[in-house]
C-alpha cells in the first residue's frame, strides 16, 4: 500500500502535479460558486415556488367532502385513463360574490392609507434619526425595533386594552371630563388603522434610513446656494432622491397590511371586511378550500401586477 | 497738481475705494477648536482672489462662512455694503462651486443649471435661454440632456461652474474648483476661468492648495496658516517679497540661510552667516538691529552656477554637485556645500549641450552666487 502510493507520486513529475493541484482547486471553486448562487434559489424554490404551485393546484380543484377536502388535479381512472382535472368555477365564484370584491376593495384601501400613514409618521422620523448623533442614532434605532422583541399578539391586545370602550383612553378622557360616553375606537375601521400603521411604521423607517444615510448633505447646501427655501430644498431634492426608500418603505408596509388577518380580526371585530378575514373563514369555516386557495392566488395578482407595472417604468427611466 | 495714480485694475492700493467683501475679525469655532482666528479681509470687486494654504489650515471654513453654511463664532462680513452675517445662504448674492461638485444626480445638465433660475421665479422661455447660452459658453450643450453620471470629471466641472454662473452672483466661491483636473485640462479650464472671470466681472474668491495655480490665476493672494492670514498680497509680491519664512517656503521652493545682520545701511544690508562662513549683501534697507538673528532667503532660479570662480565677493558658496535633474526646458541641481547642506539651484537650458554632456555635471566643483537684488531677508 504504501509502497504503491510513493510510486504514484513519484511518477506524477512536479509539473503535472501542480496542474492536477490547480484543476482540482478550480473544480471546488466552481463548485463553491454554483453552491453560493444556488441557495437563494433552492430557497425560494422550496418555500416559496412549491407552496404557490401547491395552492394554485387546490385553486383549481372541485370542493368535495374528503380529506383532504378537495378533488385531485390528476386521477386514474378504472380503464387506465389518466383524468386532468382542472374547475375554474371558484374563480368565477369570486367574480360572481360581491362579498369578495368588496373585501378586496377594502382591503385595498385600508392598506393604501394606511401605507400613506406610515409614510407620513415614518418619514419625518427617519430623517431626524439620519440628522441626530451617532449616540443618538443608535439610542433612536432601537426603540424602533425593540417593540419586535415583545409578542405581536401581545401589542395587539395591549392595543385592544387602551382601545376599548371601558379602555385606558375611554376612562382617561371621561375622567377628565372631557366626553361623557366612551368613544367607539375598537372593534371600527379606526383601531385596524391604528393597529395597521402602529405594526408597520418600522418597516416604513428602516429602508427610509437607509436611504437616507446616504443623502449627501452638501447637496442640500447646493440647493440653498443656488436659493432655494428649506421647504423648497425638501421637495425638489430631499424627496426625488429618497424616492427608492420610499418605495421600498411602502411596499414593504403596503403588501403585508392587505392581506393583514390578525389584526382586522382583533382589533376590528366583524365590522371590518378585509381579504385575510375573508380568506381565514372561507378555509376554516366553511372549509371550502378551493375557494379559499382562488382568493389567495388573486390576492397574490392584485399585489404583483401593480408592482411589475411599477418596476417597468423605472427600468425604462433608468434606461432613458 | 500731481496726477490721480490710475489704481483701476489694483483697487487695493486705492486709499479711497471701498471693499466689495468685507470681512472683518472672523473667528470660527468647532467646538475647543478654532478653525479660523480673527481675519481681516478686504476684497474688491472684480477680483480674481485666491486663498491658498496647506491642508486643514481652515480655507473652506473660511469660503463656507462666505456662503452662509457657517455662521462665524465672532466678527462681520458684508457683501457690497450689505450685512450678510446672519443672512441664510439662499438669500445672498453669492453662489458656489462645491470641491465635491455636489451636482443633483437625478437632474439632467440643463435642469441642474436651471435650479438656480427657476428658484427666482424667472419666466420657462427667459430660463429656457440663459441656460441655453450658459452651456454654450462652457461648450455642454450636446450633453444638456445627460445625467451627472454620464458625464467625465471635466465635463462635471464645467456644468458645477455653469450651475453656479448662471445666476450672475455679485461674488462666485470656488473651493478647489480644478482639484479633479489631470494638468493638461487644468490649465486649460484655468484659461477659461479668468476668461469667463474677466467677460463677466463677477468677484471671483478661490480655495487652492496648488500654489502654481494661484499663481496664475489671481489678482490677490492670502496665504493661510493655522486660521490666520500670514500675507495677503499680488502673486509677485508674495513669490518675491515673502514676509516670512513660511511664505517662502511655502511658495515655490527656496534656499534658506541662516545669520546676523552685520550691517545696517539706508539701502542695504550685510548679514555674516557663520555656519558657511560667508557673507551676503542684499541691496534693500530694513529697520532691523545689528546682531539681530536673521534669515536670507535666495530663489533656486536665482542662483548663478558656474566652474569658474566669479570675482572676489560677498554673495557666494562653494560647492559640489551631488545631483542633476535635466527637466528639458531647465536643469535643476542639489549642490552640496562644505557644511554638507545642500543648495537647490535651477538654470534654464538656453543652449543644446554637447551629446551626452552638460555644462555642468555630476560631482564637478562649482561655484554659487547672486545678485545683491535677488535674495531676501526676513526676520521671522
Ligand atoms: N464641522 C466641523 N467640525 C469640527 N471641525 C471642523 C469642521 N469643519 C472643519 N473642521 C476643522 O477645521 C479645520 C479647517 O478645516 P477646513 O475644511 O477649512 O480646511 P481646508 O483649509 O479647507 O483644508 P483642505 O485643503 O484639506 O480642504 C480642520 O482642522 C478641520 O478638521
Ligand atoms: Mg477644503
Amino acid at each position: 500500500m504504501n509502497g504503491r502510493a510513493v510510486e504514484l507520486v513519484a511518477s506524477l513529475r512536479e509539473g503535472d502535479w501542480r496542474t492536477a493541484a490547480d484543476q482540482l482547486l478550480q473544480r471546488l471553486q466552481n463548485a463553491w460558486k454554483t453552491l453560493v448562487v444556488g441557495v437563494p434559489y433552492f430557497w425560494l424554490l422550496i418555500f416559496f415556488l412549491a407552496p404557490f404551485f401547491i395552492v394554485l393546484k387546490i385553486s383549481v380543484a372541485e370542493s368535495i367532502i374528503a380529506s383532504p377536502p378537495f378533488s385531485p388535479l390528476v386521477d386514474l381512472t378504472e380503464e387506465g385513463i389518466i383524468n386532468l382535472k382542472l374547475v375554474l368555477d371558484n374563480y368565477a365564484y369570486l367574480w360572481e360574490d360581491q362579498l369578495y370584491i368588496d373585501s378586496y376593495l377594502n382591503s385595498l384601501k385600508i392598506s393604501t392609507i394606511s401605507t400613506l400613514l406610515c409614510l407620513l409618521i415614518g418619514y419625518p422620523i427617519a430623517y431626524a434619526i439620519v440628522r441626530s448623533s451617532p449616540t443618538a442614532k443608535n439610542i433612536l434605532l432601537l426603540m424602533i425595533i425593540l417593540p419586535f422583541w415583545t409578542s405581536f399578539l401581545l401589542r395587539v391586545y395591549a392595543w385592544m386594552g387602551l382601545l376599548a370602550d371601558q379602555g385606558t383612553i375611554n376612562s382617561f378622557l371621561i375622567w377628565l371630563g372631557i366626553i361623557d360616553e366612551p368613544i367607539r375606537m375598537l372593534y371600527a375601521e379606526f383601531a385596524v388603522y391604528v393597529g395597521i400603521v402602529y405594526t408597520y411604521v418600522p418597516f416604513m423607517i428602516l429602508p427610509l434610513y437607509a436611504n437616507m444615510e446616504k443623502l449627501d448633505i452638501t447637496l442640500h447646501e447646493a440647493a440653498a446656494d443656488l436659493g432655494a427655501r428649506p421647504f423648497t430644498t425638501f421637495r425638489t431634492v430631499t424627496v426625488p432622491m429618497t424616492m427608492p426608500g420610499i418605495v421600498a418603505g411602502s411596499l414593504l408596509v403596503f403588501i403585508p397590511a392587505t392581506g393583514e388577518f390578525v389584526i382586522p380580526d382583533l382589533l376590528g371585530g366583524g365590522n371590518v371586511l378585509m381579504i385575510g378575514r375573508v380568506l381565514y373563514n372561507e378555509f376554516n369555516a366553511n372549509h371550502d378550500w378551493p375557494v379559499a386557495a382562488a382568493v389567495a392566488i388573486v390576492l397574490l395578482l392584485v399585489l404583483v401586477i401593480p408592482m411589475m407595472i411599477y418596476q417597468h417604468i423605472q427600468s425604462g427611466e433608468t434606461e432613458g | 497738481m500731481a496726477q490721480q495714480p490710475d489704481y483701476s485694475d489694483r483697487p487695493w492700493l486705492d486709499p479711497n475705494a471701498t471693499p466689495f467683501i468685507r470681512v472683518q475679525a472672523i473667528t470660527k469655532k468647532f467646538g475647543p477648536f478654532t478653525a479660523v482666528d480673527n481675519v481681516d479681509l478686504d476684497i474688491y470687486r472684480g477680483e480674481l482672489f485666491c486663498l491658498l494654504g496647506g491642508s486643514g489650515c481652515g480655507k473652506t471654513t473660511l469660503l463656507r462662512i462666505l456662503a452662509g453654511f457657517e455662521t462665524p463664532t465672532i466678527g462681520t462680513i458684508s457683501i457690497d455694503g450689505a450685512d450678510m452675517t446672519s443672512v441664510p445662504p439662499y438669500e445672498r448674492p453669492v453662489n458656489m462651486m462645491f470641491q465635491s461638485y455636489a451636482l443633483f444626480p437625478h437632474m439632467t445638465v440643463e435642469r441642474n443649471v436651471a435650479y438656480g433660475l427657476e428658484r427666482d421665479g424667472i419666466a420657462k422661455a427667459e430660463i429656457a435661454a440663459q441656460v441655453n447660452d450658459m452651456l454654450s459658453m462652457v461648450e455642454l450643450t450636446p450633453f444638456a440632456k445627460r445625467k451627472p453620471h454620464q458625464l467625465s470629471g471635466g465635463q462635471r466641472q464645467r456644468v458645477a461652474l455653469a450651475r453656479a454662473l448662471v445666476k450672475r452672483p455679485k461674488v462666485l466661491l470656488l473651493d478647489e474648483p480644478l482639484g479633479a483636473l489631470d494638468k493638461r485640462l487644468r490649465e486649460q479650464t484655468q484659461y477659461e476661468l479668468m476668461n469667463i472671470q474677466d467677460r463677466l466681472g463677477i468677484t471671483f474668491v478661490v480655495v487652492t492648495h496648488d500654489q502654481e495655480e494661484a499663481m496664475t490665476l489671481s489678482t490677490r493672494i492670502a496665504v493661510m496658516d493655522v486660521g490666520r492670514f500670514v500675507q495677503i498680497g499680488t502673486p509677485t509680491e508674495i513669490y518675491e517679497f515673502p514676509e516670512t519664512r513660511f511664505v517662502a517656503d511655502f511658495i515655490g521652493s527656496t534656499n534658506m540661510f541662516e545669520g546676523r545682520i552685520t550691517e545696517n545701511g539706508a539701502d542695504h544690508v550685510r548679514v555674516r552667516a557663520e555656519e558657511y562662513e560667508a557673507d551676503f549683501y542684499i541691496d534693500h534697507g530694513m529697520s532691523i538691529k545689528e546682531g539681530t538673528k536673521v534669515w536670507v532667503a535666495v530663489r533656486p532660479e536665482k542662483v548663478e552656477i558656474s566652474k569658474t570662480a566669479p570675482p572676489f565677493g560677498p554673495n557666494q558658496l562653494k560647492g559640489v554637485v551631488r545631483d542633476v535633474g535635466y527637466l528639458g526646458n531647465f536643469s535643476t541641481y542639489r549642490v552640496q556645500l562644505s557644511n554638507t547642506r545642500i543648495v537647490a539651484v535651477t538654470h534654464p537650458n538656453q543652449r543644446r549641450p554637447a551629446r551626452g554632456e552638460h555644462e555642468v555635471d555630476w560631482d564637478d566643483e562649482v561655484h554659487l552666487s547672486w545678485a545683491a537684488s535677488s535674495a531676501v531677508v526676513l526676520t521671522k
